[in-house]
């Protein structure tokens, strides 16, 4: 059996398929690819956190108590936890490609990408305990 | 049945049919086999018409790109037995037209190739006389990665981005050109540039990173990219602060 | 002639959000956004909040981590909805809402943070 074969000025018309729209759902790296992607949108929300409380902390004792307070709701807690697994996973997705993008010389030799990433999550861990020191020092 | 596997694979004939459909054999599979020995048996004993690249058969030549069960693969480096006893399907390599069968037309990334220049690019060439240009093996490793490639086209294949905008100038071509901007040789970096500084040639790179996973050769073109973006942007810097040149 | 459009300068910014965010922000909404709220610690009294605000240094990485990490969501964002969903025809409406978002964002963070020194 034979459906219609059709043809181009020069050859026998060539297949070209497109990707699927779920093109992202066909690899688990692909899905892990998007996901890091996605980690974006939960820096964008906690920028927004940071400025609500900002403006509690401007507006008084009463405005950051009831910051607090809004914090603890369930919905904004399990956002806030779900931010931070996505936090976590964008330091580490973007400590890992660093250090392919930074060619670092030290005069002719290239340092090893190891090295960069080390230092990348050394220097996480120093700014973390400097944020904790920051905060929670009185 | 461990010495035998069920290989279907992807059938395309233009001047019979207008979609792709799957013929499915049974064939021995004996440990030492790839993918691509099989394919051959296809061919020599039970279908003549199956059409297929290939030619080294050892993974330097990078005709036998396919996809092999979802993957893109060199078929001279995949064992048949690990897909034991199957079914192992077989067909062409993503993201290229199909022509016939397995093959697809890779006329795109050829002319993206050449629009980068993977040559020695200089002003002026050295008399012979004047001897040879000298290079450190310090001054190789610099590039000999980037020079592993062999143009199978498996991160093309690979790449979503080159799926989803084929102007996208793609993974090889960048590592490729990087093999020639970080020779010591070579002084062609700028008219590069030119062709990879558009918004198709590196900047449509999103770092999915498929492309090094795929690569038979370790290249690791995501690498060469992420590097050649931070030269890029440095560059654009200094073109819009000093454009009358540094 | 290398070619001129704005993706370089978006890139750069982009990657420097990237880092700035990686490295200040698990901490912070570790404290802020689960530990306070789940009692596991005690949050600071308001004063040294407004203490912390008021000091120039901390308002000024705060500011760069605001900015940049809303550059960084930005550009991000507008090529995960350029290419996962492929809606090329949208593609300057997409960038002047993430680009433009940004900027609003950063706006009222320097606002802010301008008022609390």
């Amino acid at each position: 059996m034979s459906d219609s074969p059709t043809y181009t000025d020069y050859h026998p018309r060539w297949l070209r398929r497109r990707p699927s729209t779920y093109w992202w759902l066909e690899k688990p790296s692909y899905l892990a690819f998007v996901l890091r992607e996605g980690s974006c949108l939960f820096v964008g929300w906690f920028v927004v956190y940071l400025l609500l409380m900002f403006r509690g902390v401007l507006q008084g004792d009463a405005a950051y108590q009831e910051f607090l307070a809004w914090s603890a709701r369930p919905s904004v807690l399990a956002l806030n936890i779900i931010s931070f697994l996505f936090l976590v996973y964008h330091a580490i997705t973007f400590f890992d490609a660093a250090p392919r993008a930074l060619a670092v010389h030290v005069g002719k030799t290239r340092v090893p990408e190891r090295v960069v990433g080390v230092s990348h999550y050394a220097a996480w861990l120093v700014a973390s305990l400097l944020v904790f020191w920051l905060v929670l020092g009185s | 049945m461990r010495d035998h596997i069920k290989v279907q694979v992807a059938r395309y004939l233009p001047e019979k049919q207008s979609e792709q459909t799957f013929d499915e054999h049974e064939i021995p599979c004996p440990k030492d086999w790839v993918v691509l020995d099989g394919l051959n048996y296809i061919k020599d004993r039970i279908d003549g018409s199956l059409s297929f690249r290939w030619s080294c058969r050892m993974g330097i030549c990078g005709s036998c790109g396919m996809t092999v069960n979802g993957e893109p693969k060199l078929t001279c480096a995949t064992f048949l037995a690990e897909y034991a006893p199957g079914p192992i399907r077989i067909e062409p390599l993503r993201n290229f037209p199909i022509i016939r069968d397995l093959i697809v037309d890779i006329g795109d990334f050829m002319r993206k190739l050449v629009s980068v220049k993977p040559w020695i690019v200089r002003k002026y060439e050295k008399p012979l006389r004047d001897g040879e240009y000298i290079q450190t093996p310090q001054e190789l490793d610099e590039f000999k990665q980037f020079s592993m490639c062999i143009n199978c086209m498996l991160c093309y294949a690979a790449c979503p981005v080159y799926g989803l905008d084929p102007k996208f100038i793609g993974p090889a071509a960048i590592a490729l050109a990087q093999r020639y901007n970080l020779d010591n040789r070579d002084e062609g970096a700028a008219q590069r540039m030119e062709v990879l500084s558009e918004h198709a040639g590196m900047w449509g790179c999103t770092f999915v990173g498929e492309c090094t996973k795929v690569c038979p050769k370790h290249v690791d073109p995501a690498g060469a990219i992420q590097r050649y973006k931070l030269t890029g942007a440095i560059e654009s810097m200094k073109a819009f602060f000093m454009p009358r040149g540094a | 002639m290398i070619k001129r459009h704005p993706e370089p300068l978006l890139w750069m910014l982009f990657s420097a959000g990237g880092v700035v965010s990686a490295m200040l922000m698990p901490a912070l909404v570790f404290l802020f956004g689960v530990a306070f709220p789940l009692g596991w610690l005690t949050p600071p009294d308001r004063e040294h909040m407004r203490g912390l605000l008021a000091n120039p240094l901390v308002a000024l990485v705060l500011l760069g981590l605001c900015v940049l990490s809303l550059f960084h969501w930005a550009h991000r964002f507008r090529h995960t909805l350029y290419d996962g969903l492929q809606i090329k025809h949208l593609e300057e409406v997409i960038a002047t809402i993430c680009y433009g978002g940004a900027v609003i964002g950063s706006a009222a963070a320097a606002y802010l943070l301008w008022q609390g020194l």
